[in-house]
């Protein structure tokens, strides 16, 4: 679950039930931008993220009677931008099954696994501080197929427990680490030639 | 006797001695069992059949080191780009959403 990091943000709910302008112009401006880096990280791209934040405000907003403030209020908006999120991703068709068989770990015919010497492993900070790697670890996310970085997203960036991500997706819990765990496999394998310090950016 | 069939017959050996061996665990079998160890849910006696096999296998070794560094880059990664600077909130976007509340 992701923490109540602000709860500057946790506006009273009586307050926000009395369906008032100013306090609903309030609430946008105090959220959009979180909701916004959101929905970007997990659509990959802004115009979409732009769409799926305004229907999560809608939705917010409709279902506004519905907060009783059990959680905080950017604990519940987080999860009705998740929900806008996926639901783009099911209509434009993105979450569906998709092979992934390459990137798999690879055995051989005793079940020994294949896996060529490691004599290097980059530091993670020498990764960090270099922005072209940056933009390289993000276009080996990119590179996954949806159904398994939504997973990978959800549960290792965004903070929702094995539970919570099963609930969001509609599957069932070995599935969620399933895909989890082969998502993290196939981003080892991309991220190789980084990891190997043999792309220095 | 080359290095090549030296490798072959070694991972053969390895191969059957996890296969057959009490409380070992094959390499396949430990692939299935990474996500439940780093998540600290195997039990006792899992935990130690996977530490074991990590201490004998080189291959395992390695390759768990580079799954748990990507992990962390990916993480890194992507929650630094969490919080956006102001102005790259669009202010069009906010009418918008403030119009479409009315209808």
């Amino acid at each position: 679950m992701p923490d109540d990091r602000s709860r500057s943000q946790n506006i009273p709910s009586a307050r926000v039930r009395a369906k008032d302008d100013v306090v609903a112009e309030e609430m946008v401006r105090a959220n959009i931008g979180w909701m916004l880096a959101l929905a970007e990280r997990l659509l990959r791209d802004r115009g979409l993220a732009q769409d799926a934040v305004q229907e999560a405000f809608l939705a917010a907003f409709r279902g506004l009677d519905r907060f009783e403030g059990r959680s905080s209020l950017k604990t519940w908006l987080h999860r009705i931008t998740v929900n806008a999120a996926l639901s783009t991703l099911r209509r434009l068709k993105r979450l569906a099954e998709q092979p992934m068989d390459e990137l798999l770990p690879e055995f051989d015919r005793y079940e020994c696994r294949i896996e060529a010497p490691w004599s290097y492993l980059s530091p993670l900070e020498s990764i960090l501080e270099n922005e072209e790697l940056r933009g390289l670890v993000g276009a080996s996310i990119d590179a996954l197929p949806d159904t398994y970085r939504i997973v990978l997203q959800l549960r290792d960036i965004e903070g929702y427990d094995t539970e919570e991500v099963a609930t969001l997706l509609g599957i069932t819990e070995g599935n969620v680490k399933v895909r989890l765990h082969r998502a993290r496999g196939a981003l080892k394998k991309l991220l190789e030639p980084i990891l190997r310090g043999e792309v220095r950016g | 006797m080359t290095d090549k069939q030296n490798t072959g017959m070694w991972r053969r050996f390895k191969g059957l001695m996890l296969k057959n061996m009490h409380r070992m665990l094959t390499c396949r079998e430990f692939e299935e069992f990474v996500l439940d160890y780093l998540d600290g849910t195997l039990g006792q006696r899992q935990r130690s059949m996977f530490e074991l096999h990590m201490r004998i296998c080189r291959e395992c070794r390695d390759y768990l080191a580079a799954y748990r560094r990507a992990m962390a880059v990916s993480q890194r990664v992507l929650s630094a780009s969490d919080e956006p600077v102001p102005d790259d909130v669009p202010e069009d976007l906010i009418k918008a959403i403030l119009e479409s509340r009315k209808q």
